[in-house]
């Protein structure tokens, strides 16, 4: 994980994701967009801008999908997780 | 609260990490088309899940629907069961372990259509239970047939041209039916379709699953869902039409809570007390009979399949070995099972007869076969032990058994109880080979016994089945010894 990234952001796995759209339309700010590329599944996957995130974890509880969102929160702290 | 003290939001451990029961080589994904409600309401239960350390205590029982595999995902205890009966098996789960968390996850035509019955009776009752009733208007897995819960004019495969209420009747609003009900303890209806609405479902399934933990009682989610496929719309503007069209049939409520006032059930506690059993079987009188075991007899345990027609005594034959041997102190069962027709028909039991605790009652693997007929002998000569006994009546049976590897005992039984006078008496005569062929009953204690086994009949009609007993007692000495 890049160690400059800047929380809260949301991370979306594009392999897992089916492209529905709905963290997309969930999204307060704006910052997920559906990609123009596809991925394995020929889903056009949804992606992070990379800034404007503000943790609100509407993505990650729209999504359908268990595993393809995991959102950071602003006290997240890196080791933590192992 | 608990939102707060969370640092990232990710895949919840009340999930399993790889989908190792799913087939194929997907096992990170779920089965749901691509923005399907199954998917939220999974999440927001396997999280509730986690953050209330219940993993491990919780029972997942998937119903026949799309959710039908809700069983790779949940890290949960899991059952699926046949369409409709959740509830019923949910109650089991729940009686049987009371401090387990038992979730009942349907579908609208689970649930409301074959399941109708199923869901009131267990709500009525009040089981300690969590139901999730995702509501989606539409069969799915089958390919968008009409549901119970289908809009007026909504238009699926088995209505092109919109539900007619004049011939389909009405969407069946179910949270209002339950709150119908005394005993459920929580009534919701929320809805997936926007963020404020996924909160508040989340809510919902917070407190119904602490329901169920703090043993409230019954509660019931309904959850208004999206089916992108059956609808055949994208998946956001599949939100914008539950907005627009279910919402307005199927209000968001809480038709009742009532969880902070109740406090956890408490359930009469199920004595199994043999002497009260005894008496309720009518059996104070002979509870001192106290019959000696016989240490040689070449059984010491039974499981008999007794097989005729109807009218044979086969019933018959099957209470009165289960009583004898209940004197005797075994554990004894007696299960008959009847053609559709009850008389005339073919008709079986089966007895077991042994020390040790009596799991299932049916006997798949009996030691003994007693075949009245020869469509019985044809059917349950396959299913004896190797080295089981075969007793089959010669009188109507003019054919051999197949199997080699038995012990065979052809005897004329209703011969036999014809020549005394009464064909009736062939139980008795079947008893009687039974002691002879075990050695686990005495035919004079038998005769002891008779005024229990024919309570309230005559002196003659006793003395007939004592002679009934002997002839086919001693029928097996003089015969097969
Ligand atoms: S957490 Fe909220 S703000 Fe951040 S990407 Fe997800 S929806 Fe957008
Ligand atoms: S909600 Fe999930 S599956 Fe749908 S587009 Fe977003 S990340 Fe992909
Ligand atoms: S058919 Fe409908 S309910 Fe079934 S998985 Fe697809 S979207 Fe979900």
């Amino acid at each position: 994980m890049n160690e400059n990234r800047k929380y809260p952001f949301s991370e979306i796995d594009p392999d897992i994701c089916k492209g529905c759209g709905l963290c997309v339309a969930a999204c307060p700010r704006g910052v997920l967009v559906v990609s123009e590329k596809l991925n394995s599944k020929g889903f056009h996957y949804s992606e992070y801008v990379g800034e404007g995130c503000i943790g609100c974890g509407n993505c990650f509880y729209t999504c359908p999908e268990p595993s393809a969102v995991t959102v950071y929160l602003r006290n997240y702290v890196p080791e933590e997780v192992s | 609260m608990i939102m707060a003290q969370k640092t990232v939001l990710r895949k919840p451990l009340g999930f399993i990490d790889v989908y190792k029961h799913k087939p194929g080589a997907e096992k990170d994904r779920t089965h749901y088309c691509p923005g399907c409600g199954h998917g939220i309401l999974h999440k927001l239960i396997a999280e509730a899940l986690e953050d209330f350390d219940i993993v491990d205590r919780t029972i997942v029982i998937s119903p026949v629907g799309c959710s039908v595999f809700a069983y790779y995902y949940f890290h949960t205890g899991n059952l699926q069961v046949p369409h409709g009966r959740a509830p019923a098996v949910a109650t089991s789960v729940s009686r049987a372990n009371p401090d387990s968390i038992v979730i009942s996850y349907q579908g609208d035509g689970d649930l409301a259509a074959i399941g109708g019955n199923n869901i009131l009776q267990a709500a009525n009752r009040g089981e300690n239970m969590v139901v999730f009733f995702v509501n989606n208007a539409i069969y799915g897995m089958t390919g968008g047939q009409m549901a119970p819960t289908t809009l007026e004019g909504q238009k699926t495969t088995t209505t092109p041209y919109g539900r007619n209420v004049k011939t389909d009747g009405y969407p069946i609003q179910v949270c209002e039916i339950i709150n119908q009900l005394t005993a459920p303890v929580y009534v919701v209806r929320t809805s997936l379709h926007d963020m404020p609405n996924i909160r508040k479902t989340r809510a919902a399934v917070r407190k119904a699953i602490q329901n169920t933990r703090d043993k409230k009682g019954f509660s019931f989610v309904e959850v208004l869902s999206m089916c992108p496929s059956g609808w055949k719309m994208d998946s956001v503007p599949a939100q914008k039409w539950i907005e627009e069209n279910m919402i307005p049939r199927f209000p968001l409520d809480t038709f009742r809570d009532i969880s902070e006032d109740t406090s956890a059930i408490e359930r009469p506690v199920p004595v199994m007390d043999p002497e009260e059993v005894k008496r309720i079987l009518e059996y104070t009188a002979l509870s001192d009979s106290n019959l000696e075991k016989n240490p040689d007899a070449a059984f010491d345990r039974v499981a008999v399949r007794i097989a005729g027609f109807g009218g044979q005594g086969i019933m018959s034959t099957g209470i009165a070995l289960a009583n004898v041997g209940m004197e005797y102190g075994y554990n004894v069962s007696w299960l008959p099972s009847y053609g559709p027709e009850m008389r005339g028909g073919t008709a079986n039991c089966s007895v077991k007869i042994q020390a040790d605790t009596i799991g299932a009652s049916e006997c798949t693997e009996p030691n003994m076969v007693i075949a009245m007929n020869q469509p019985s002998l044809e059917k349950f000569e396959k299913i004896l032990v190797p080295g089981g006994a075969l007793i089959y009546n010669t009188t109507l049976i003019d054919i051999e058994p197949s199997r080699t590897d038995l012990k065979v005992y052809p005897i004329p039984i209703t011969g036999i109880a014809d020549e005394l006078g009464d064909t009736r008496v062939q139980s008795m005569v079947n008893v009687g080979a039974f002691a002879a062929v075990t050695g686990m009953f005495d035919p004079g204690e038998i005769e002891n016994l008779m005024p229990s086994l024919f309570k309230g009949k005559s002196g003659e009609v006793m003395k007939l089945n004592e002679k009934a007993v002997r002839k086919g007692y001693e029928y097996v000495k003089e015969n097969f010894s």
